[in-house]
Formats: structure tokens, C-alpha cells, sequence
């Protein structure tokens, strides 16, 4: 770890030595249930370890899951819920974020102290109450039940990293295009939200995972077959077939894929995010 | 900018979606579950009993002794990743930071992957690798020789909780891996270099310059640790189901509000000693968090870099 100057062999063959072991370490256990989820079950046991080839490659327990379970469903109902939380997250977050950075106005500092309590205290704390409030509106088992709660949650840190980054935005060219005649709802729309945009995605990155891997709140507010998130559904799912290892190694790796490919795409962005110092 | 009498309906409508949706679902059933917690079922009706579902859940032997357990797992629950999980974090990004490491990207990229896996797909994973069923577990022990230490860990009451907290670890390095290394980078390379002049170099520069920097941006990891593990449910739920197994070993704080206010198999749900145990874990939270903002934060020296 000295300066650049001085890196000598052993030392960079030590690090790379320790970065390897732990990176399979975080991979393998991913890799042997994608390799085994295409086996016959016999090769499943007989070498777990080994890739599959022509004689132990099967399709059996794909076959299984896409009969009995409705990954389909469980997906579009993931996907509806993480992005309808996300556009609200991101809509309602960088309005009320835009509010406390741009004007002064009496209560400005309590109501940003207030936005910011939820960032440490977990929702799940209000979970009995937040399930009454969906049985008495008639909310529960409906995807408006998650989306509102996910949207909550999410809003505490996207207004606390949003009000961040409208600061940045230069005074002079507000008062340019007040000058101009644009109303305060135009210079949010028009001017500073494409300004932030960076900003909103790394917002939308962080609130992404943990929406789409929550199990607590489908458990809770939507378990029925219509409205089952995909980690809820592949919970049931698994739950119910636990001793059929072919489908349970293809529904793990069916669960995994989705994200794995949306990490690909979007991982970039994710580190970035989180080493660009919005959450210092 | 003067203070004008009329209201600037403009700031109403820009703050008025957020307020009313986090007020609706977070704040308000956050007061409303502590308020619950006061109340009990009695013939059919709602009735106001005071701090009665407290003294149950701190007074009754079969209350108190769950409490108590699953508080007591929990904490060993943090320690663990304290001890595992934010050391490997530190010691991970050190290493990625090293401004001439080839592969870096490539490193944090697959190492990150754990993380934005959902907890049924970890707790299933490592269920099916630790199983003696599969036999994936000790035929690797078997290669180095140690076949020998292999038990079923998920299955002994001794040996679950910790094994389950180390999967948790294996899951969530990457978050301390991230933030520690994004603080490295923002360590002046003068800084460094005066170091070097000085003679510090290699593993003391990283005690006696860069871990001292670093130093706040540890104290937000061990926050973050502390409220999500005392929040924690999903991996132990996933893995070893709400009654939380073998007997209870495994049981945290999450688990058990989840069986107590939603029921499990015989037991009946009962929202409102559901309601006091989300009310001590609240209190549990908020003396962490207050410990930290108080104790931990404020005498953190931050240097101006």
C-alpha cells in the first residue's frame, strides 16, 4: 500500500493473491447452482462440482418450474412494483428536495430534519399498523399496497441525496429564466431536474435492489398468487419443493438471473453512486 | 430574500406529495404501532391496558425467555458482522484502493455481486451448499484435508445462528467494501506522499495515515450495520423458516415480531404484543442510533482534507 513509486512483485502478487481467493469465495456459491440447475439429478450428486456435459445436461428442472409456478406473473409483478416505486420516488423525492434547497421559507430546516428521520429508522417498525391501514383501505393483496410503502421508505435518502446535489445548481441560472418569465413549476421541470439526472439515477440504483428483494412486505401485504413478487414467489415456490433438486436449483437460478442482468447493465452507475460520496 | 405574507402555493405543491406519503405510511403507523402496543384483544374489543403487553413480554417466563433469547441471538448477530464483515470490508477496499492494482473494476464488480442478490436465493444457496445431503460442504473440506470439521451446521443449535450471520457477512461485504473505499479515495496523494518522505509507507501508512481518515466513514458502516441487523428477518426467515430452527437457536428480533403479530401454525397472531416487541425494537434502534449521533459522531475528529 506505499506510493506508486514502489510496488514491488511479491507485494502485488499478494494482493492479487488475496482479491482472487475472495472474489471466488463471493462467486462460487452463485456458479454452483447455475452449473447444477442444467443437470440430471444424479450428476447434481454424483459431481456437484463439475460442468455439464453431454451426458448429464438437463433441462428437467426448468421444465418443473415453468409448470408449476407462475414466474411470469411473480415477474411483471416485481417489475411493476420496483418501477412504479422508483418513478414516485424519484418524482415526489426531487420535488420536495427542490422545495428545501431552492426557497427559504419558515419551517425550511424542520421539514428537511423531518424528511430525514426515516433514513435511520427502519419501516418495518410500523408494520402492524401499516397492514391495518391496508386491510381498513382495502389495499391489502393489491401492488398499490408495496408501492406505497417502498415509495415511503424510499423517500427519507432521495431527498436527503437530491437536496444535495439542487444546491449545485447555479443560482444565476434560475434567476435567468425567472427573468425570463418561466414559472417556478417550468425552471423545476424544464431546468434543474435534466441537470440532476446523474444524481436521480444513483438514487434509483440504490432504492432498486432492496425493492426488488424484499421479502418482508409481500410476505405481509400481498401473499396471494395475483400480486406474489418474484423473491416472494420463488420462496413459496421452493418451500414446496424441496426435495425436487432439479426445480430448486432452477427456480434459484431463474430468481438469479433478472438481477444479475440488471446489475450487468447497471452496475456502473451503482458504484459509481456509491463512491461518489452522495452518502458520506 | 424578504419574507412575503402570501403563501407560495409553489412550495405546498412541490413538498406536498412526499410529506403526505411518508407521513400516511411511515411516520404515522411508526406512532401508531407504538400506541397499539398500550392496547389488547379482550372479548372481541380494543381496550386500553396501559403498559400491560410490556410487563407480558418483560414479566412472563414464556414471553420474556423468547425475548430475551431472540435479543441476545441478535446481538451476536452484529457482533459477528462487526468482527467479520466490516474488517474484510476495510481490508478489501485498502487493497482496491491501491492506485496500481490492474483489475480493480473487475475485482469490485464480482465481489459486489452477493449484495444485490435477494436473501431467499442466499439463504436456499448456502442451505443446499452446507447440506451433508448434497455433500458439496464436506467433500471441499475433504480436499484440504479437514472432511474431519464438517458438521451440519445449519441443523446444530450451536453452530446455526453463527453459521447464518456468516452467510449474512458473505452477502453484504460489499456494502463497507464500497463506502471504505470511496473514502480512500478521496485521501490526498500529498498526504500520502509527506508520509513517504517521513518514512511511513506500506501496511503503517495505512494505520497511522489512512485509517485515522477513514475513521467517520467506519462510524457510518457501524451504524448501518447496527439497523440492519436489528431489523433483520429475511436470511434467517428464508432459511430456516419463521419458527426460526433448531429450537429457536436462530430466532432474532425480526422473526420473532413477524411469528408473534402475524401467528405461525398453532399460534394465534396477536397484533399488539406484535406491537410492543416492534416498540422495543424501535427503542433498541433509537438508543444505537442516539449512541452513535451523540457518543460516536461528534467526537470523531474530521480532518479537512
Amino acid at each position: 500500500m506505499s506510493g506508486e513509486a514502489r510496488t514491488n512483485p511479491l507485494n502485488a502478487g499478494l494482493m492479487h493473491g488475496a482479491l482472487i481467493l475472495y472474489t471466488l469465495i463471493a462467486l462460487f456459491p452463485v456458479f454452483v447452482i447455475l452449473i447444477n440447475s442444467f443437470k440430471t439429478r444424479r450428476a447434481i450428486f454424483s459431481e456437484p462440482l463439475a460442468l455439464p456435459s453431454s451426458e448429464t445436461f438437463s433441462m428437467i428442472g426448468y421444465q418443473t418450474v415453468m409448470r408449476q409456478g407462475d414466474f411470469f406473473l411473480y415477474f411483471q409483478n416485481s417489475m411493476i412494483v420496483t418501477v412504479a416505486s422508483l418513478f414516485f420516488i424519484l418524482l415526489f423525492g426531487a420535488m420536495a428536495a427542490f422545495a428545501l434547497a431552492e426557497y427559504r421559507f419558515r419551517g425550511n430546516l424542520w421539514m428537511g430534519l423531518y424528511l430525514a428521520l426515516g433514513i435511520m429508522i427502519p419501516i418495518r417498525i410500523g408494520t402492524v399498523a401499516i397492514l391495518e391501514m391496508m386491510v381498513a383501505t382495502g389495499l391489502v393483496n393489491t401492488l398499490w399496497a408495496l408501492i406505497l410503502v417502498y415509495t415511503a421508505q424510499g423517500l427519507p435518502l432521495a431527498v436527503f441525496i437530491l437536496s444535495e446535489f439542487m444546491r449545485q445548481v447555479s443560482d444565476d441560472l434560475k434567476n435567468a429564466a425567472r427573468v425570463d418569465g418561466l414559472s417556478e413549476y417550468a425552471i423545476f421541470f424544464r431546468l434543474v431536474l435534466p441537470l440532476v439526472r446523474p444524481a436521480m439515477a444513483t438514487v434509483a440504483v440504490f432504492n432498486m435492489i432492496p425493492i426488488w428483494n424484499d421479502l418482508w412486505f409481500p410476505l405481509i401485504l400481498a401473499p396471494a398468487e395475483e400480486t406474489k413478487t418474484l423473491t416472494l414467489g420463488s420462496q413459496v415456490f421452493i418451500g414446496q419443493f424441496v426435495t425436487d433438486w432439479n426445480a430448486v436449483l432452477s427456480a434459484l437460478s431463474m430468481a438469479i438471473l433478472p438481477v444479475l442482468i440488471l446489475y450487468v447493465i447497471f452496475s456502473r452507475q451503482l458504484i459509481r453512486g456509491l463512491t461518489s460520496g452522495a452518502v458520506k | 430574500m424578504a419574507e412575503r405574507r402570501r403563501i407560495r402555493w409553489h412550495i405546498v405543491v412541490f413538498l406536498a406529495p412526499a410529506v403526505i406519503v411518508y407521513t400516511a405510511v411511515m411516520i404515522f403507523p411508526l406512532f401508531n404501532t407504538l400506541r397499539l402496543a398500550l392496547y389488547s384483544r379482550i372479548d372481541q374489543e380494543r381496550v386500553f391496558v396501559g403498559l400491560q403487553n410490556f410487563q407480558t413480554l418483560f414479566g412472563d417466563p414464556i414471553w420474556s425467555e423468547q425475548f430475551w433469547n431472540a435479543l441476545g441471538n441478535n446481538f451476536w448477530f452484529f457482533v459477528i458482522h462487526m468482527l467479520v464483515q466490516n474488517p474484510i470490508g476495510i481490508a478489501l477496499a485498502a487493497i482496491l484502493s491501491h492506485p496500481r492494482l490492474r483489475f480493480a473494476a473487475l475485482y469490485r464488480s464480482a465481489i459486489f455481486i452477493p449484495t444485490i442478490l435477494s436473501f431467499v436465493i442466499v439463504g436456499f444457496a448456502w442451505k443446499l451448499i452446507l447440506s451433508p445431503i448434497w455433500g458439496i460442504a464436506p467433500s471441499m473440506l475433504d480436499f484440504v484435508g479437514l472432511k474431519s470439521l464438517f458438521a451440519p451446521w445449519l441443523g446444530r443449535e450451536e453452530y446455526a445462528l453463527t453459521t447464518l450471520a456468516l452467510v449474512s457477512v458473505w452477502q453484504f461485504v460489499g456494502i463497507p467494501m464500497m463506502l471504505i473505499y470511496a473514502a480512500l479515495l478521496t485521501i490526498p496523494e500529498e498526504i500520502l506522499e509527506a508520509g513517504e518522505v517521513d518514512g511511513i509507507t506500506g501496511m503503517s501508512a495505512f494505520w497511522k495515515i489512512k485509517l485515522p481518515l477513514i475513521l467517520p466513514s467506519i462510524g457510518i458502516i457501524s451504524i448501518l450495520t447496527f439497523v440492519g441487523n436489528f431489523n433483520a428477518f429475511d436470511l434467517i426467515y428464508a432459511a430456516q423458516g419463521a419458527l426460526a430452527g433448531p429450537d429457536f437457536s436462530t430466532d432474532i428480533l425480526g422473526t420473532f415480531m413477524y411469528r408473534t403479530f402475524f401467528g405461525f401454525q398453532l399460534q394465534l397472531g396477536d397484533p399488539h404484543m406484535g406491537s410492543a416487541i416492534a416498540g422495543a425494537m424501535f427503542a433498541i434502534i433509537l438508543i444505537g442510533v442516539c449512541i452513535y449521533l451523540f457518543g460516536i459522531q461528534t467526537r470523531l475528529r474530521r480532518y479537512q482534507l
